[in-house]
């Protein structure tokens, strides 16, 4: 009889990651980042993997609550996390506002960082409503009020999500849209 | 990716403990330095103690009316703190200068500390190097090092430093606190990080199975302000070509207390004590804080390609005091 698939090695962990609501327990080498543990063993191909690096936001993902690298998580470090993807934003047919902007704007060309721009925003808006600040906003602005979202504050608060086809205008304004 | 082993501690003494009999076992805390050193081949641990979720995540004052910084507290929460950002704004703005938003709400502050330098030779293993493996030389002495030290480097490396929150820390006289086999320690922030000399594969102080626990902040003093400037390729998302964390206070235009670190410059976090005796009892001009960034950038020996550091971290220094003394 094969080993059973829930066991562990010196290598590998059986752990449980609770994806857009739903648990999944998974074994996997340690070596599993959490975006390939999303796009090989979820299923869910929205993340994606542009550098691996940490360096272009593409495999950006909710990680309870908070925008993330999925790329630069092992998944073995994220055992009962609860994580959001692209394919969690929707109110089932209903698009999340940002998708709902992002497709009234044209904030795309060619798609394939937007999974990590619209999850990314989705966190930043979160993050600017709880009065965190961006390297752009006045000293002089009272610590825990909301940040007023201007395209300054937007492109410096997205700067880790890379768009080589350059759709940054309509990205921005698509962002601008929702936090006003 | 080697393989490797994996282990959650639940308090710095059972990481610490964990340690024990695993010489290529290495903390992992955000992961975001770490991991990618992984996948390029430059680290190989064959044991990972996780040390993200120990209950070190707090933002406290001390009795003295100082901060303490815990190890894990993640770099975003720890720039939007109420306190840090009206006491310590320096370290607030550095920390926010540095990486993206999705980087800073991963990275800790322990990790922030102990990431490795960027050089393109030390992540890239089919060159030689003498940090990641010493003794093979250092080719970008004579290649690409526009962006490396220009202060402290040796000819055995001449990487920098690519913090910014351990300017920050270096001009706010920050303190590091460490946790070991050997018990606990204290060793001011300025201490911590070491120049390369013959031994660049050591960035700092740090022993075999010690883990930094924490940071504390002195008490900011009344009257001062604090500030960081970054000069970088681009507007955002990028390691400093130069950088400068300033301490000031001004009374009756002349520079009573004055505290500076330069970044992006060194090895280290470069504390810039040569320009602080410059500054300390002299008017408050720019024609002091050129005298001040002058002092210090003296010792500087650039590189063929990265000269332009020099005037661009005094022009940094310059409009950073000028800037914090028109606040007073």
């Amino acid at each position: 009889m094969e080993p059973t698939s829930q066991q562990e090695t010196a290598h590998s962990s059986v752990l449980t990651l609770h994806v857009n609501g739903t648990p999944h327990t998974l074994t996997l080498d340690h070596r599993t980042t959490l975006l390939d543990a999303l796009r090989e063993q979820v299923g869910l191909t929205g993340a994606k993997k542009g550098c691996d690096h940490g360096q272009c936001g593409a495999c950006t993902v909710l990680v309870d609550g908070r925008r993330a690298n999925s790329c630069l998580l092992l998944a073995a470090a994220h055992n009962g996390a609860h994580v959001t993807t692209v394919e969690g934003l929707a109110d089932g047919e209903r698009l999340h506002p940002v998708q709902q902007a992002f497709v009234a704007r044209d904030a795309l060309q060619c798609g394939y960082c937007t999974p990590g721009q619209i999850c990314s925003a989705v966190g930043m808006l979160a993050e600017a409503a709880e009065g965190h600040p961006s390297y752009v906003t006045p000293p002089e602005h009272p610590p825990g009020a909301p940040a007023a979202l201007t395209a300054h504050e937007i492109r410096e608060r997205m700067s880790g999500n890379l768009c080589r086809c350059g759709a940054y205008p309509n990205i921005v304004d698509a962002i601008g849209e929702v936090a006003t | 990716m080697k393989p490797f082993a994996y282990f959650r501690a639940e308090s710095a003494d059972e990481a610490i403990g964990a340690f024990a009999g695993h010489p290529r076992a290495q903390y992992l805390g955000g992961g975001t330095n770490l991991v990618d050193l992984m996948k390029l081949g430059v680290a190989a641990p064959d044991f990972l103690i996780d040390v993200s979720r120990l209950p070190l995540d707090g933002i406290d004052e001390t009795p003295d009316g100082g901060l303490h910084i815990g190890a894990t507290v993640r770099n975003s929460d720890l720039a939007a703190h109420p306190a840090v950002r009206t006491r310590y704004a320096a370290l607030s703005q550095a920390l926010l200068s540095g990486a993206s938003g999705q980087l800073r709400n991963t990275a800790t502050t322990g990790g922030n500390l102990l990431q490795r330098t960027r050089c393109t030779y030390f992540q890239d293993v089919s060159k030689p190097c003498n940090k990641r493996e010493p003794g093979t030389g250092c080719p970008a002495r004579e290649g690409v090092h526009r962006d490396l030290a220009v202060l402290g480097h040796s000819a055995h490396c001449v990487a920098t430093h690519p913090s910014d929150m351990a300017v920050a820390l270096a001009a706010l006289d920050a303190a590091v606190h460490l946790h070991g086999p050997q018990g606990a320690r204290t060793v001011a922030v300025t201490d911590f990080h070491r120049l390369p000399g013959d031994r660049p594969d050591q960035d700092t102080v740090i022993r075999p199975g010690e883990l930094i626990t924490g940071v504390t902040l002195p008490p900011a003093l009344p009257g001062t302000r604090c500030g960081y400037r970054k000069a970088r390729d681009r507007a955002s998302y990028a390691f400093a070509l130069a950088s400068v964390a300033a301490v000031l206070r001004v009374e009756g235009g002349v520079v009573r207390d004055a505290a500076l670190a330069f970044g992006g410059l060194a090895h280290v976090p470069w504390r810039a004590r040569a320009a602080e005796e410059v500054l300390r009892g002299a008017p408050a001009t720019e024609e002091t804080y050129a005298r001040a960034a002058d002092a210090e950038l003296a010792a500087a020996e650039p590189l063929r390609d990265n000269g332009f550091k020099v005037p661009l971290a005094r022009n940094l220094a310059i409009s950073v005091l000028a800037e914090l003394a028109s606040r007073t």
